[in-house]
Protein backbone atom coordinates (compact mmCIF):
# COMPACT_ATOMS: atom_id res chain seq x y z
CA UNK A 1 0.00 0.00 0.00
CA UNK A 2 3.02 2.46 0.65
CA UNK A 3 4.20 1.72 -2.20
CA UNK A 4 1.19 2.29 -4.88
CA UNK A 5 1.25 5.72 -2.26
CA UNK A 6 4.45 6.55 -3.13
CA UNK A 7 4.01 6.24 -7.01
CA UNK A 8 0.83 7.91 -7.05
CA UNK A 9 1.99 10.99 -4.63
CA UNK A 10 4.93 11.49 -7.12
CA UNK A 11 2.47 10.58 -10.18
CA UNK A 12 0.03 13.81 -8.86
CA UNK A 13 3.10 15.85 -8.77
CA UNK A 14 3.83 15.46 -11.77
CA UNK A 15 0.82 16.81 -12.53
CA UNK A 16 0.17 19.62 -10.84
CA UNK A 17 3.84 20.79 -11.24
CA UNK A 18 3.61 20.77 -14.87
CA UNK A 19 0.67 22.77 -16.45
CA UNK A 20 -1.21 19.46 -18.22
CA UNK A 21 -3.67 19.57 -15.47
CA UNK A 22 -4.01 22.98 -15.04
CA UNK A 23 -4.78 23.69 -18.64
CA UNK A 24 -7.30 20.33 -18.73
CA UNK A 25 -8.77 21.36 -15.81
CA UNK A 26 -9.37 24.89 -16.12
CA UNK A 27 -10.47 24.08 -20.17
CA UNK A 28 -12.77 21.41 -19.05
CA UNK A 29 -14.47 23.64 -16.53
CA UNK A 30 -14.95 26.34 -19.12
CA UNK A 31 -17.01 24.18 -21.05
CA UNK A 32 -18.75 22.53 -18.13
CA UNK A 33 -19.72 25.88 -16.92
CA UNK A 34 -21.02 27.44 -21.09
CA UNK A 35 -23.08 23.88 -21.19
CA UNK A 36 -24.46 24.50 -17.81
CA UNK A 37 -25.26 28.08 -18.49
CA UNK A 38 -26.65 27.13 -22.06
CA UNK A 39 -29.01 24.44 -20.06
CA UNK A 40 -29.79 26.51 -17.25
CA UNK A 41 -31.17 29.31 -19.92
CA UNK A 42 -33.24 27.18 -22.06
CA UNK A 43 -34.81 25.54 -18.64
CA UNK A 44 -35.75 29.31 -17.51
CA UNK A 45 -37.15 30.40 -21.12
CA UNK A 46 -39.24 27.11 -20.95
CA UNK A 47 -40.45 27.78 -17.12
CA UNK A 48 -41.53 31.40 -18.01
CA UNK A 49 -43.42 29.88 -20.98
CA UNK A 50 -45.12 26.71 -19.33
CA UNK A 51 -45.86 29.02 -16.64
CA UNK A 52 -49.28 29.79 -17.66
CA UNK A 53 -50.27 26.58 -18.23
CA UNK A 54 -50.49 24.82 -14.34
CA UNK A 55 -50.10 20.90 -16.47
CA UNK A 56 -47.27 21.79 -18.47
CA UNK A 57 -45.55 23.31 -15.27
CA UNK A 58 -45.73 20.36 -13.07
CA UNK A 59 -44.08 18.56 -15.44
CA UNK A 60 -40.88 20.58 -15.65
CA UNK A 61 -38.00 18.87 -13.96
CA UNK A 62 -34.62 20.01 -13.38
CA UNK A 63 -33.09 16.90 -13.06
CA UNK A 64 -34.23 16.07 -16.60
CA UNK A 65 -34.06 19.32 -18.17
CA UNK A 66 -30.43 20.82 -17.13
CA UNK A 67 -28.66 17.44 -15.52
CA UNK A 68 -29.07 15.15 -17.60
CA UNK A 69 -28.24 16.85 -20.74
CA UNK A 70 -25.51 18.18 -18.70
CA UNK A 71 -23.82 14.78 -17.96
CA UNK A 72 -23.84 13.50 -21.39
CA UNK A 73 -22.08 16.79 -22.25
CA UNK A 74 -19.68 16.36 -19.52
CA UNK A 75 -19.41 12.98 -20.99
CA UNK A 76 -18.61 13.75 -24.18
CA UNK A 77 -15.91 16.11 -22.99
CA UNK A 78 -14.47 13.94 -20.96
CA UNK A 79 -14.29 11.78 -24.19
CA UNK A 80 -11.96 14.46 -25.39
CA UNK A 81 -9.78 15.06 -22.50
CA UNK A 82 -9.27 12.07 -20.72
CA UNK A 83 -6.86 10.99 -23.58
CA UNK A 84 -4.75 14.07 -22.65
CA UNK A 85 -4.70 13.14 -19.26
CA UNK A 86 -3.68 9.62 -20.03
CA UNK A 87 -1.10 9.46 -22.53
CA UNK A 88 1.80 10.71 -20.34
CA UNK A 89 1.46 7.93 -17.66
CA UNK A 90 3.52 4.96 -19.09
CA UNK A 91 4.82 6.67 -22.41
CA UNK A 92 6.46 9.22 -20.63
CA UNK A 93 8.03 6.76 -18.21
CA UNK A 94 9.51 4.99 -21.27
CA UNK A 95 10.36 7.86 -23.09
CA UNK A 96 13.20 9.39 -20.45
CA UNK A 97 14.07 5.90 -19.58
CA UNK A 98 12.78 6.18 -15.70
CA UNK A 99 10.91 2.83 -16.56
CA UNK A 100 14.50 1.47 -15.65
CA UNK A 101 14.30 2.95 -12.02
CA UNK A 102 10.55 1.44 -11.35
CA UNK A 103 11.40 -1.48 -12.62
CA UNK A 104 14.48 -2.44 -10.88
CA UNK A 105 12.85 -0.92 -7.81
CA UNK A 106 11.60 -3.74 -5.37
CA UNK A 107 8.02 -2.36 -6.54
CA UNK A 108 5.59 -5.23 -8.89
CA UNK A 109 4.18 -4.06 -11.43
CA UNK A 110 0.78 -3.80 -10.55
CA UNK A 111 1.84 -1.61 -7.69
CA UNK A 112 3.31 0.64 -10.18
CA UNK A 113 -0.20 0.49 -12.18
CA UNK A 114 -2.23 0.69 -9.41
CA UNK A 115 -0.21 3.77 -7.94
CA UNK A 116 -0.39 5.40 -11.54
CA UNK A 117 -3.87 4.89 -12.35
CA UNK A 118 -5.24 5.92 -8.42
CA UNK A 119 -3.31 9.11 -8.93
CA UNK A 120 -5.13 9.77 -12.55
CA UNK A 121 -8.31 9.12 -11.01
CA UNK A 122 -7.51 11.72 -8.24
CA UNK A 123 -7.12 14.66 -11.17
CA UNK A 124 -10.42 13.26 -12.60
CA UNK A 125 -12.11 13.46 -9.28
CA UNK A 126 -10.91 16.54 -8.93
CA UNK A 127 -12.72 18.08 -12.17
CA UNK A 128 -15.64 16.10 -11.04
CA UNK A 129 -16.45 17.51 -7.81
CA UNK A 130 -14.93 21.50 -9.11
CA UNK A 131 -17.85 21.12 -11.63
CA UNK A 132 -20.07 21.06 -8.30
CA UNK A 133 -19.75 24.70 -8.06
CA UNK A 134 -22.06 25.97 -11.12
CA UNK A 135 -24.65 22.84 -9.53
CA UNK A 136 -24.56 23.99 -6.36
CA UNK A 137 -26.45 27.20 -7.54
CA UNK A 138 -29.30 25.29 -8.55
CA UNK A 139 -29.68 24.22 -4.67
CA UNK A 140 -29.91 27.55 -4.22
CA UNK A 141 -32.43 28.95 -6.44
CA UNK A 142 -34.31 25.56 -7.12
CA UNK A 143 -35.27 22.23 -5.57
CA UNK A 144 -33.42 19.37 -7.75
CA UNK A 145 -33.53 16.19 -6.42
CA UNK A 146 -30.11 15.13 -4.71
CA UNK A 147 -30.21 11.19 -5.46
CA UNK A 148 -30.44 11.32 -8.99
CA UNK A 149 -27.76 13.88 -9.27
CA UNK A 150 -25.56 12.00 -7.06
CA UNK A 151 -26.21 9.03 -9.25
CA UNK A 152 -25.29 10.56 -12.18
CA UNK A 153 -21.68 11.94 -11.13
CA UNK A 154 -21.06 8.27 -9.97
CA UNK A 155 -21.87 7.55 -13.43
CA UNK A 156 -19.69 10.24 -15.02
CA UNK A 157 -17.09 9.11 -11.99
CA UNK A 158 -17.04 5.66 -13.81
CA UNK A 159 -17.34 6.49 -17.21
CA UNK A 160 -14.00 8.37 -16.58
CA UNK A 161 -12.22 5.71 -15.00
CA UNK A 162 -13.20 3.62 -17.96
CA UNK A 163 -11.48 6.20 -20.22
CA UNK A 164 -8.25 6.19 -18.13
CA UNK A 165 -7.80 2.79 -17.84
CA UNK A 166 -8.44 2.27 -21.55
CA UNK A 167 -5.39 5.49 -21.68
CA UNK A 168 -3.32 3.96 -19.47
CA UNK A 169 -3.38 0.75 -21.78
CA UNK A 170 -2.62 2.69 -24.56
CA UNK A 171 -0.22 4.51 -22.92
CA UNK A 172 1.37 1.13 -21.81
CA UNK A 173 2.25 0.32 -25.74
CA UNK A 174 3.79 3.17 -26.87
CA UNK A 175 6.22 5.83 -25.64
CA UNK A 176 4.83 8.48 -28.32
CA UNK A 177 2.27 10.55 -26.18
CA UNK A 178 0.48 11.80 -29.11
CA UNK A 179 0.37 8.09 -30.25
CA UNK A 180 -1.18 7.36 -26.65
CA UNK A 181 -3.62 9.69 -26.90
CA UNK A 182 -4.86 9.41 -30.61
CA UNK A 183 -5.37 5.50 -30.39
CA UNK A 184 -7.47 6.28 -26.36
CA UNK A 185 -9.39 8.67 -28.41
CA UNK A 186 -10.34 6.01 -31.18
CA UNK A 187 -10.87 3.26 -28.87
CA UNK A 188 -13.08 5.46 -26.79
CA UNK A 189 -15.12 7.25 -29.71
CA UNK A 190 -15.72 3.87 -30.91
CA UNK A 191 -17.03 2.35 -28.15
CA UNK A 192 -19.42 4.94 -27.54
CA UNK A 193 -21.21 4.56 -30.65
CA UNK A 194 -21.55 1.01 -30.72
CA UNK A 195 -24.92 0.83 -30.16
CA UNK A 196 -25.24 2.52 -33.54
CA UNK A 197 -24.66 -0.34 -35.04
CA UNK A 198 -26.67 -1.94 -33.11
CA UNK A 199 -29.91 -0.18 -34.95
CA UNK A 200 -28.91 -2.54 -38.12
CA UNK A 201 -27.93 -5.65 -36.33
CA UNK A 202 -30.65 -8.05 -35.61
CA UNK A 203 -30.86 -10.78 -31.99
CA UNK A 204 -27.91 -12.01 -30.19
CA UNK A 205 -25.53 -8.70 -32.31
CA UNK A 206 -27.53 -6.69 -31.44
CA UNK A 207 -27.86 -7.18 -28.00
CA UNK A 208 -23.38 -7.43 -27.56
CA UNK A 209 -23.26 -4.37 -29.68
CA UNK A 210 -25.86 -2.68 -27.26
CA UNK A 211 -24.07 -3.83 -24.52
CA UNK A 212 -20.43 -3.21 -25.25
CA UNK A 213 -21.69 0.71 -26.07
CA UNK A 214 -20.76 3.02 -23.02
CA UNK A 215 -23.82 5.06 -23.86
CA UNK A 216 -26.23 2.51 -23.37
CA UNK A 217 -24.93 2.29 -19.80
CA UNK A 218 -24.35 5.68 -19.20
CA UNK A 219 -27.57 6.92 -20.57
CA UNK A 220 -29.19 4.76 -18.09
CA UNK A 221 -27.28 6.42 -15.14
CA UNK A 222 -27.80 10.21 -15.93
CA UNK A 223 -31.56 9.29 -15.41
CA UNK A 224 -30.98 8.40 -11.86
CA UNK A 225 -31.31 4.45 -12.43
CA UNK A 226 -28.35 2.60 -10.63
CA UNK A 227 -28.58 -1.18 -12.08
CA UNK A 228 -26.17 -3.77 -10.91
CA UNK A 229 -25.83 -4.75 -15.00
CA UNK A 230 -23.61 -0.83 -15.30
CA UNK A 231 -21.90 -0.91 -12.63
CA UNK A 232 -20.29 -4.72 -13.76
CA UNK A 233 -19.50 -3.18 -16.78
CA UNK A 234 -17.72 -0.09 -16.46
CA UNK A 235 -15.55 -2.24 -13.16
CA UNK A 236 -15.37 -5.09 -16.15
CA UNK A 237 -13.86 -2.16 -18.28
CA UNK A 238 -11.73 -1.07 -15.57
CA UNK A 239 -10.10 -4.18 -14.48
CA UNK A 240 -9.51 -5.04 -18.72
CA UNK A 241 -7.97 -1.87 -18.93
CA UNK A 242 -5.48 -2.62 -16.27
CA UNK A 243 -4.85 -6.42 -16.94
CA UNK A 244 -4.04 -5.02 -20.31
CA UNK A 245 -1.74 -2.87 -19.16
CA UNK A 246 -0.11 -5.20 -16.84
CA UNK A 247 0.48 -8.10 -19.68
CA UNK A 248 1.88 -5.13 -21.83
CA UNK A 249 4.30 -4.52 -19.30
CA UNK A 250 5.12 -7.97 -18.71
CA UNK A 251 5.89 -8.97 -22.46
CA UNK A 252 7.93 -6.51 -23.29
CA UNK A 253 10.59 -7.55 -20.02
CA UNK A 254 10.45 -11.07 -21.69
CA UNK A 255 10.67 -10.01 -25.33
CA UNK B 1 29.02 -11.71 -4.63
CA UNK B 2 28.13 -11.59 -8.12
CA UNK B 3 28.24 -15.08 -10.06
CA UNK B 4 27.28 -15.28 -13.68
CA UNK B 5 27.07 -18.78 -15.20
CA UNK B 6 26.43 -19.53 -18.55
CA UNK B 7 23.98 -16.54 -19.20
CA UNK B 8 22.25 -15.77 -22.42
CA UNK B 9 19.80 -13.28 -23.81
CA UNK B 10 18.52 -13.41 -26.83
CA UNK B 11 16.35 -10.58 -28.78
CA UNK B 12 14.12 -12.57 -31.51
CA UNK B 13 16.92 -13.65 -33.50
CA UNK B 14 19.35 -11.36 -31.83
CA UNK B 15 22.04 -12.70 -29.86
CA UNK B 16 22.43 -10.26 -27.54
CA UNK B 17 24.50 -12.01 -25.03
CA UNK B 18 26.27 -15.85 -25.27
CA UNK B 19 27.37 -18.13 -22.56
CA UNK B 20 28.61 -15.36 -20.09
CA UNK B 21 30.52 -16.88 -17.07
CA UNK B 22 32.07 -15.00 -14.70
CA UNK B 23 32.57 -13.58 -11.14
CA UNK B 24 32.96 -11.10 -9.00
CA UNK B 25 34.40 -11.18 -5.51
CA UNK B 26 32.87 -9.27 -2.75
CA UNK B 27 34.31 -5.33 -2.27
CA UNK B 28 36.07 -5.22 -5.39
CA UNK B 29 35.20 -3.04 -8.47
CA UNK B 30 35.33 -4.40 -11.78
CA UNK B 31 35.28 -3.11 -15.07
CA UNK B 32 33.58 -4.19 -18.16
CA UNK B 33 34.66 -3.38 -21.48
CA UNK B 34 33.65 -4.02 -24.70
CA UNK B 35 32.95 -2.14 -27.70
CA UNK B 36 29.39 -0.78 -28.48
CA UNK B 37 26.53 -3.10 -28.62
CA UNK B 38 28.88 -5.86 -27.07
CA UNK B 39 26.59 -6.90 -24.57
CA UNK B 40 27.34 -4.85 -21.20
CA UNK B 41 24.16 -2.83 -20.68
CA UNK B 42 22.16 -6.11 -21.68
CA UNK B 43 23.92 -8.07 -18.67
CA UNK B 44 23.73 -5.23 -16.56
CA UNK B 45 20.10 -5.07 -16.87
CA UNK B 46 19.97 -8.48 -16.52
CA UNK B 47 21.81 -8.85 -13.01
CA UNK B 48 19.58 -5.94 -11.83
CA UNK B 49 16.26 -7.96 -13.08
CA UNK B 50 15.10 -5.36 -15.27
CA UNK B 51 15.54 -7.87 -18.01
CA UNK B 52 14.95 -11.77 -17.88
CA UNK B 53 17.96 -14.01 -19.17
CA UNK B 54 16.65 -15.97 -21.94
CA UNK B 55 19.66 -18.96 -20.54
CA UNK B 56 21.76 -19.60 -18.06
CA UNK B 57 22.25 -17.89 -14.10
CA UNK B 58 22.82 -14.94 -12.28
CA UNK B 59 23.76 -14.91 -8.85
CA UNK B 60 23.80 -11.57 -6.60
CA UNK B 61 25.27 -11.87 -3.29
CA UNK B 62 23.61 -15.37 -2.91
CA UNK B 63 20.46 -15.01 -4.38
CA UNK B 64 19.05 -15.76 -7.15
CA UNK B 65 18.32 -12.36 -10.00
CA UNK B 66 15.24 -15.06 -11.29
CA UNK B 67 13.93 -16.53 -8.52
CA UNK B 68 14.68 -14.08 -6.09
CA UNK B 69 14.12 -11.18 -7.97
CA UNK B 70 12.97 -8.82 -5.13
CA UNK B 71 15.62 -9.45 -2.77
CA UNK B 72 18.39 -8.66 -5.39
CA UNK B 73 16.51 -5.23 -6.07
CA UNK B 74 16.94 -4.48 -2.36
CA UNK B 75 20.63 -5.08 -2.46
CA UNK B 76 21.48 -3.54 -5.69
CA UNK B 77 22.16 -0.15 -6.74
CA UNK B 78 21.88 0.64 -10.36
CA UNK B 79 23.11 3.54 -12.23
CA UNK B 80 21.76 2.82 -15.81
CA UNK B 81 23.59 4.19 -18.86
CA UNK B 82 20.68 6.84 -19.24
CA UNK B 83 19.90 8.60 -15.77
CA UNK B 84 16.71 7.93 -15.07
CA UNK B 85 15.60 11.67 -13.55
CA UNK B 86 12.08 13.43 -13.29
CA UNK B 87 12.91 16.78 -14.73
CA UNK B 88 10.17 18.29 -13.25
CA UNK B 89 11.79 16.91 -9.52
CA UNK B 90 13.83 18.69 -7.29
CA UNK B 91 16.80 16.93 -6.44
CA UNK B 92 15.80 16.08 -3.03
CA UNK B 93 12.44 15.71 -3.78
CA UNK B 94 13.45 13.08 -6.30
CA UNK B 95 15.89 11.20 -4.06
CA UNK B 96 12.70 11.25 -1.31
CA UNK B 97 11.04 9.78 -3.74
CA UNK B 98 13.40 7.13 -4.91
CA UNK B 99 14.06 6.47 -1.19
CA UNK B 100 10.36 5.66 -0.73
CA UNK B 101 9.94 3.28 -3.67
CA UNK B 102 13.46 1.54 -2.84
CA UNK B 103 11.80 0.58 1.00
CA UNK B 104 13.31 2.02 3.00
CA UNK B 105 11.34 2.72 6.41
CA UNK B 106 9.66 6.02 6.55
CA UNK B 107 11.84 7.40 9.53
CA UNK B 108 14.56 7.03 7.88
CA UNK B 109 14.19 8.73 4.61
CA UNK B 110 15.46 12.22 5.32
CA UNK B 111 18.79 10.67 6.97
CA UNK B 112 19.13 8.68 3.71
CA UNK B 113 18.37 11.58 1.75
CA UNK B 114 20.79 13.75 3.46
CA UNK B 115 23.54 11.10 4.17
CA UNK B 116 23.93 10.95 -0.05
CA UNK B 117 23.77 14.08 -0.90
CA UNK B 118 26.18 14.91 1.43
CA UNK B 119 28.76 11.58 -0.35
CA UNK B 120 27.68 12.74 -3.80
CA UNK B 121 28.34 16.63 -2.99
CA UNK B 122 25.01 17.58 -4.07
CA UNK B 123 24.36 20.35 -1.61
CA UNK B 124 24.47 23.77 -3.54
CA UNK B 125 21.74 22.12 -6.14
CA UNK B 126 19.42 20.08 -3.14
CA UNK B 127 16.48 22.35 -3.94
CA UNK B 128 16.76 22.82 -7.55
CA UNK B 129 15.09 21.54 -10.04
CA UNK B 130 16.66 18.44 -12.33
CA UNK B 131 15.89 19.80 -15.35
CA UNK B 132 17.61 23.35 -13.97
CA UNK B 133 21.27 21.62 -13.07
CA UNK B 134 24.06 20.73 -14.97
CA UNK B 135 25.11 17.38 -16.48
CA UNK B 136 27.89 16.47 -13.89
CA UNK B 137 25.35 16.93 -11.26
CA UNK B 138 22.85 14.79 -12.87
CA UNK B 139 25.07 12.62 -12.71
CA UNK B 140 25.80 12.67 -9.25
CA UNK B 141 21.91 12.32 -8.80
CA UNK B 142 21.66 8.94 -10.36
CA UNK B 143 25.00 7.98 -8.33
CA UNK B 144 23.00 9.22 -5.19
CA UNK B 145 19.69 7.40 -6.18
CA UNK B 146 21.84 4.23 -6.89
CA UNK B 147 23.52 4.42 -3.48
CA UNK B 148 20.19 5.86 -1.59
CA UNK B 149 19.26 2.21 0.27
CA UNK B 150 23.15 1.78 1.21
CA UNK B 151 23.18 -1.24 -1.46
CA UNK B 152 25.84 -3.84 -1.16
CA UNK B 153 26.05 -3.91 -4.57
CA UNK B 154 26.56 -1.18 -7.49
CA UNK B 155 26.16 -1.75 -11.04
CA UNK B 156 27.13 1.28 -12.79
CA UNK B 157 26.63 1.59 -16.56
CA UNK B 158 28.91 4.28 -18.14
CA UNK B 159 29.33 6.66 -14.81
CA UNK B 160 31.03 8.96 -16.42
CA UNK B 161 30.16 9.58 -19.57
CA UNK B 162 29.52 12.93 -20.88
CA UNK B 163 31.61 14.41 -18.60
CA UNK B 164 34.41 16.77 -18.52
CA UNK B 165 37.85 16.41 -17.05
CA UNK B 166 37.42 17.04 -13.67
CA UNK B 167 34.07 15.86 -13.22
CA UNK B 168 35.06 12.65 -14.55
CA UNK B 169 38.22 12.79 -11.81
CA UNK B 170 35.42 13.45 -9.22
CA UNK B 171 33.12 10.34 -9.69
CA UNK B 172 36.34 7.99 -10.16
CA UNK B 173 37.37 9.36 -6.71
CA UNK B 174 33.92 8.36 -5.32
CA UNK B 175 33.98 5.20 -6.85
CA UNK B 176 36.93 4.19 -5.61
CA UNK B 177 36.01 5.49 -2.24
CA UNK B 178 33.79 2.65 -1.90
CA UNK B 179 36.00 0.02 -2.83
CA UNK B 180 36.49 -2.94 0.08
CA UNK B 181 32.55 -1.34 1.23
CA UNK B 182 30.33 -2.42 -1.99
CA UNK B 183 30.77 -5.06 -4.82
CA UNK B 184 30.55 -2.73 -7.63
CA UNK B 185 30.88 -3.64 -12.14
CA UNK B 186 30.87 -0.21 -14.01
CA UNK B 187 30.59 -0.40 -17.76
CA UNK B 188 33.11 2.07 -19.72
CA UNK B 189 34.94 2.57 -22.85
CA UNK B 190 37.54 4.87 -21.09
CA UNK B 191 40.35 2.42 -20.86
CA UNK B 192 42.30 4.27 -18.58
CA UNK B 193 38.92 4.19 -16.07
CA UNK B 194 39.93 0.04 -15.63
CA UNK B 195 43.40 1.27 -14.77
CA UNK B 196 42.78 3.70 -12.53
CA UNK B 197 39.57 2.65 -10.84
CA UNK B 198 39.32 -1.45 -11.42
CA UNK B 199 40.39 -4.64 -9.84
CA UNK B 200 39.64 -6.91 -12.69
CA UNK B 201 37.96 -6.48 -15.84
CA UNK B 202 35.56 -8.58 -17.95
CA UNK B 203 36.18 -8.27 -21.34
CA UNK B 204 33.22 -9.00 -24.18
CA UNK B 205 32.64 -8.86 -27.08
CA UNK B 206 29.80 -9.72 -29.73
CA UNK B 207 28.33 -11.09 -26.39
CA UNK B 208 30.82 -13.18 -25.65
CA UNK B 209 33.30 -13.36 -22.71
CA UNK B 210 36.86 -12.59 -23.99
CA UNK B 211 38.68 -12.62 -21.08
CA UNK B 212 38.31 -11.52 -16.93
CA UNK B 213 40.29 -12.00 -14.51
CA UNK B 214 42.20 -9.50 -12.29
CA UNK B 215 44.31 -6.88 -14.04
CA UNK B 216 48.07 -8.53 -13.35
CA UNK B 217 46.61 -12.27 -14.02
CA UNK B 218 45.52 -11.12 -17.44
CA UNK B 219 48.58 -8.98 -18.33
CA UNK B 220 51.00 -11.50 -17.41
CA UNK B 221 48.99 -14.07 -19.01
CA UNK B 222 49.37 -11.93 -22.42
CA UNK B 223 52.36 -11.16 -22.34
CA UNK B 224 54.60 -13.88 -23.48
CA UNK B 225 57.21 -11.54 -24.38
CA UNK B 226 59.74 -8.72 -22.97
CA UNK B 227 61.25 -5.49 -24.45
CA UNK B 228 62.07 -2.40 -24.67
CA UNK B 229 61.79 0.50 -26.91
CA UNK B 230 64.80 2.51 -27.58
CA UNK B 231 65.40 5.62 -29.54
CA UNK B 232 68.85 6.21 -31.42
CA UNK B 233 70.56 8.93 -33.25
CA UNK B 234 71.96 6.47 -35.63
CA UNK B 235 69.55 4.59 -37.20
CA UNK B 236 68.80 2.51 -40.29
CA UNK B 237 68.62 -1.19 -41.27
CA UNK B 238 71.93 -1.98 -40.01
CA UNK B 239 71.55 -0.54 -36.46
CA UNK B 240 68.81 -2.95 -37.04
CA UNK B 241 70.83 -5.90 -37.53
CA UNK B 242 72.98 -5.45 -35.00
CA UNK B 243 70.18 -5.80 -32.36
CA UNK B 244 68.82 -8.65 -34.51
CA UNK B 245 71.98 -10.62 -34.04
CA UNK B 246 72.16 -10.12 -30.43
CA UNK B 247 71.10 -14.21 -28.80
CA UNK B 248 67.50 -14.79 -27.97
CA UNK B 249 66.23 -11.35 -29.85
CA UNK B 250 63.07 -12.69 -31.76
CA UNK B 251 62.50 -9.17 -33.09
CA UNK B 252 63.42 -5.94 -34.10
CA UNK B 253 60.94 -3.64 -35.53
CA UNK B 254 60.91 -0.20 -36.24
CA UNK B 255 58.23 2.12 -34.16
CA UNK B 256 57.24 5.21 -33.54
CA UNK B 257 61.32 6.27 -34.74
CA UNK B 258 62.68 4.09 -32.80
CA UNK B 259 63.41 0.40 -32.48
CA UNK B 260 60.91 -2.13 -30.83
CA UNK B 261 63.57 -4.80 -29.65
CA UNK B 262 61.31 -8.15 -28.02
CA UNK B 263 62.61 -11.25 -26.70
CA UNK B 264 60.77 -13.89 -25.25
CA UNK B 265 60.06 -13.95 -21.35
CA UNK B 266 62.85 -15.46 -18.81
CA UNK B 267 65.67 -13.88 -20.48
CA UNK B 268 66.78 -9.99 -19.95
CA UNK B 269 68.54 -8.94 -22.58
CA UNK B 270 68.74 -4.81 -21.44
CA UNK B 271 72.23 -5.09 -20.08
CA UNK B 272 73.63 -6.58 -23.95
CA UNK B 273 71.77 -3.96 -25.75
CA UNK B 274 73.15 -1.00 -23.66
CA UNK B 275 76.71 -2.48 -23.62
CA UNK B 276 76.30 -2.57 -28.06
CA UNK B 277 74.89 1.14 -28.07
CA UNK B 278 77.73 2.30 -25.89
CA UNK B 279 80.16 -0.09 -28.04
CA UNK B 280 78.86 0.90 -31.25
CA UNK B 281 78.20 4.77 -30.16
CA UNK B 282 75.05 4.65 -31.97
CA UNK B 283 73.99 7.68 -29.52
CA UNK B 284 70.85 6.74 -26.93
CA UNK B 285 67.99 9.29 -26.32
CA UNK B 286 65.22 7.26 -24.69
CA UNK B 287 64.72 3.54 -23.75
CA UNK B 288 61.61 2.20 -22.38
CA UNK B 289 60.57 -0.93 -21.56
CA UNK B 290 57.49 -2.48 -23.70
CA UNK B 291 55.05 -3.32 -20.64
CA UNK B 292 51.53 -4.72 -22.10
CA UNK B 293 49.21 -2.16 -20.90
CA UNK B 294 45.34 -2.12 -20.83
CA UNK B 295 45.06 -0.83 -24.09
CA UNK B 296 47.08 -3.48 -25.52
CA UNK B 297 45.36 -5.92 -23.81
CA UNK B 298 42.04 -4.68 -24.69
CA UNK B 299 43.19 -4.85 -28.36
CA UNK B 300 44.57 -8.08 -28.32
CA UNK B 301 41.69 -9.48 -26.60
CA UNK B 302 38.85 -7.68 -28.86
CA UNK B 303 41.03 -8.72 -32.35
CA UNK B 304 42.73 -12.30 -31.24
CA UNK B 305 40.00 -14.02 -30.22
CA UNK B 306 40.58 -14.03 -26.37
CA UNK B 307 41.37 -15.58 -23.22
CA UNK B 308 40.22 -17.70 -21.06
CA UNK B 309 40.92 -18.01 -16.95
Amino acid sequence: MRNIWAICKKEIQTYFTSPIAYVVITVFLVLVGFFFYSLIWWFNSQSLQMAQNPYYFQQLNINQMVFSPLFHNISIILLLVIPLLSMRLLAEEKKIKTDELLFTSPLSINQIILGKYSAALVVLLTMLVLTWIPVLFTFIYGNPELAPLLNGYLGLFLVGASFMAIGLFFSSVTENQIVAAMLTFGALLLFWVLNWAAYSATGFWRDVLNYLSFFQHFDDMTRGILDTSDLVYYLSVIFLGLFLTHAVIQSRRWR
Amino acid sequence: MIEVEHLTKKYGDLVAIRDLTFKVEKGKIWGFLGPNAAGKTTTMRILTGYLPATDGRARVGGFDVFDETDKVKRIIGYLPEVVPLYPEMTVQGYLKFVAEIKKIPSPEIKKAVDRVIDRVGLSPVRTRLIKNISRGYRQRVGLAQALIHDPEVLILDEPTIGLDPAQIIEIRQLIRSFKGERTIILSTHILAEVTQTCDGVVIINEGQLMASGSLDELTASLLDKDGVWLKLRQAGTEVATLFQNLPHVSSVAVENGGLRIEWPKGHDLRDEITRLVVEKNLGLEEMRPLAMNIEDLYLKVISGGGIRK
